[in-house]
């Protein structure tokens, strides 16, 4: 053992997991690539109450009644937690396979479809499952080398496959799914009615001043008052509308991904198997079902084995990446037998095979290094027929 | 911690084994979205450990999925209550499902030292695997016939 002690910052989870997401304080905040459109939302919404309680409050406060601007601050206070809430947690990522998931299936796979004679395209990777009579498909996602459960989606932007998908939102800045769809129908429900509020109120209010001192004077006197009718009426017809959607959605027990693909319009009698045909149990299921927890462990550290360090260990234990780890991890690290329906970005990954022993979870510690090398020629020994 | 005693578990068991082969229990759907893993007996395991202890264990963690993702009278409270005090009440208490989930790895903890570790078996957590896969690691003495690559040999898959 050496005898010199080396201090090095612990390395965690978040730093070391694939995909594009972007990581803040430690892990614990996590969010989707481009942030920009989240930002504007945090603006218009705060800079809009700001506004409210600046030029409408004391004046209604005090000509109508004080609890006016107390349920604005708490309606205000809901609407931000629930859009932080929506942005920054998992929305319910499934996380890659490891190597020997994906050689196993890859194996299966191999054994379903027997023998594929040279030049004849090998058939496409689907499982069927039956869910309450009706067969679904489930797909394989190469960049994750699974296959996907039901109702989970692969989401390009954040490159990660995401259980029960439902979008990805801009305007939150993430994706939208298991986890956290609920939070994210309450934080439109709640901006719905928050809209709602400023605009009736900024109406009370310019009617009122209008009445004493005149239109032009009103104006005069509180000019937010334009840029909040302004923002609230563009904003009242998209975001009820979008409202009114997810309501109507969650009635169904459907994903915005499944109504945008039609999985469940009805032509060839499919119906949607996960609905409860009950719009209370399917509102019910949607909401208060129980909280999922996070299958990532963002912050869980990565133990490194210190008795027989590697040059890579050392190198990834030392480097920690800040905030956004698009590592070369993202790419394959199990050797993938390229067919026609390999995506372009997986083939390289023939070449990377030994890389990858560094982001393995604890008890994942290469106990032997002979094994996925032994695995591996074998693979490619099978695929050469 | 549950993972320490992989880890030491592990670490006696390379001591006197080396890792053969790892056999992945994939999940059922058939009854929708619900953590639900399939009771087939992999062919790999069955010179490994009886078939009735197997499914013993898999129907006991589909029984404790089962009860934490329950939809009833507890989950509407919990619900309600976190969203009244939007969502903050979970920095204090846990979720039914954290609780659960404690519960599922004391489970496969005691199954570990009890029925799989002597056999020469691993059972990993399924939330380290992202609740996909229940993985068990089939560990083979040192010195025995050199079947480490086996897992290249046995075509048929345990579907």
């Amino acid at each position: 053992m050496s005898a010199v002690m080396i201090t090095r910052k612990v390395t965690r989870k978040w730093e070391k997991l694939p995909g594009k997401n972007t990581f803040c304080c430690d892990g614990r905040v996590m969010m989707g690539r481009q942030k920009g459109v989240f930002y504007l939302t945090l603006f218009l919404i705060v800079g809009t109450c700001s506004l409210f309680f600046a030029f409408e409050c004391p004046y209604l406060a005090v000509h109508l009644s004080p609890a006016i601007p107390v349920f604005a601050v708490l309606l205000f206070v809901f609407v931000m937690a629930m859009l932080l809430r929506t942005s920054f947690s998992d929305p319910g990522v499934l996380p890659r396979a490891l190597p020997e998931e994906a050689n196993f299936i890859e194996m299966e796979i191999e054994a379903a479809n027997g023998n594929v004679m040279a030049g004849q395209r090998p058939p496409p990777r689907i499982k069927n499952v039956q869910i309450n009579n009706q067969i679904v498909k489930l797909k394989y996602c190469y960049t994750c080398k699974i296959f996907r459960p039901p109702r989970a989606s692969h989401c390009s932007i954040c490159d990660n496959c995401v259980d029960r998908f439902d979008h990805h939102c801009p305007w939150v800045g993430n994706c939208v799914g298991k986890r956290n769809y609920r939070y994210f129908y309450l934080f439109t429900l709640s901006l719905s009615l928050l809209t709602i509020y400023i605009f009736a109120f900024n109406i009370v209010h310019v009617v009122l001043r209008s009445v004493d001192s005149g239109f032009v004077n009103t104006i005069k006197e509180t000019p937010g008052t334009v840029l909040e009718v302004l923002v609230c009426f563009f904003t009242l017809w998209s975001v009820v509308g979008l409202t009114g959607f997810h309501t109507y959605l969650i009635s169904l027990n459907q994903t915005t991904n499944e109504d945008i693909k039609g999985s469940w319009s009805g032509k060839n009698r499919v119906q949607n198997p996960y609905s409860h045909k009950s719009i209370i149990k399917n509102c019910c299921e949607v909401l208060c079902s129980p909280t999922y927890p996070s299958v990532l462990d963002r912050r869980g550290v990565m133990l490194e084995d210190l008795s027989s360090p590697t040059p890579s260990d050392a190198s990834a234990a030392s480097t920690h990446q800040s905030s956004n780890p698009v590592s070369q991890t993202t790419k394959s690290s199990a050797p993938l037998i390229p067919n026609e329906h390999t995506p372009d970005e997986a083939k390289p990954g023939i070449g990377s095979g030994t890389q990858k022993s560094t982001s393995s979870p604890k008890e994942e510690k290469p106990p032997s290094p002979t094994s996925p090398n032994a695995v591996a020629p074998a693979v490619i020994k099978e695929s050469s027929h | 911690k549950e993972t320490e005693f992989m880890i030491r578990s592990e670490c006696s068991l390379r001591h006197s084994a080396s890792l053969a082969n790892k056999v992945f229990i994939q999940r059922d759907y058939t009854d929708g979205t619900v953590c639900k893993f399939q009771t087939k007996f992999p062919s790999e395991l069955e010179s490994r450990i009886e078939r009735t202890l197997f499914e013993d264990t898999v129907k006991t963690l589909n029984n404790y999925y089962a009860e934490a993702e329950k939809i009833g009278g507890q989950s509407y409270l919990e619900g309600c209550l976190a969203c009244l005090t939007i969502y903050l009440i979970f920095l204090c208490i846990e979720t039914r499902y954290e609780k659960v989930l404690k519960k599922i790895s004391r489970y496969i903890q005691e199954q570990n030292e009890k029925v799989y570790a002597p056999r020469g078996l691993l059972i990993t957590d399924p939330i380290e695997r992202g609740m996909r896969v229940i993985e068990i690691s089939v560990y083979e003495d040192r010195g025995s016939s050199g079947s480490s690559s086996g897992s290249s040999t046995t075509s048929s898959s345990g579907r």
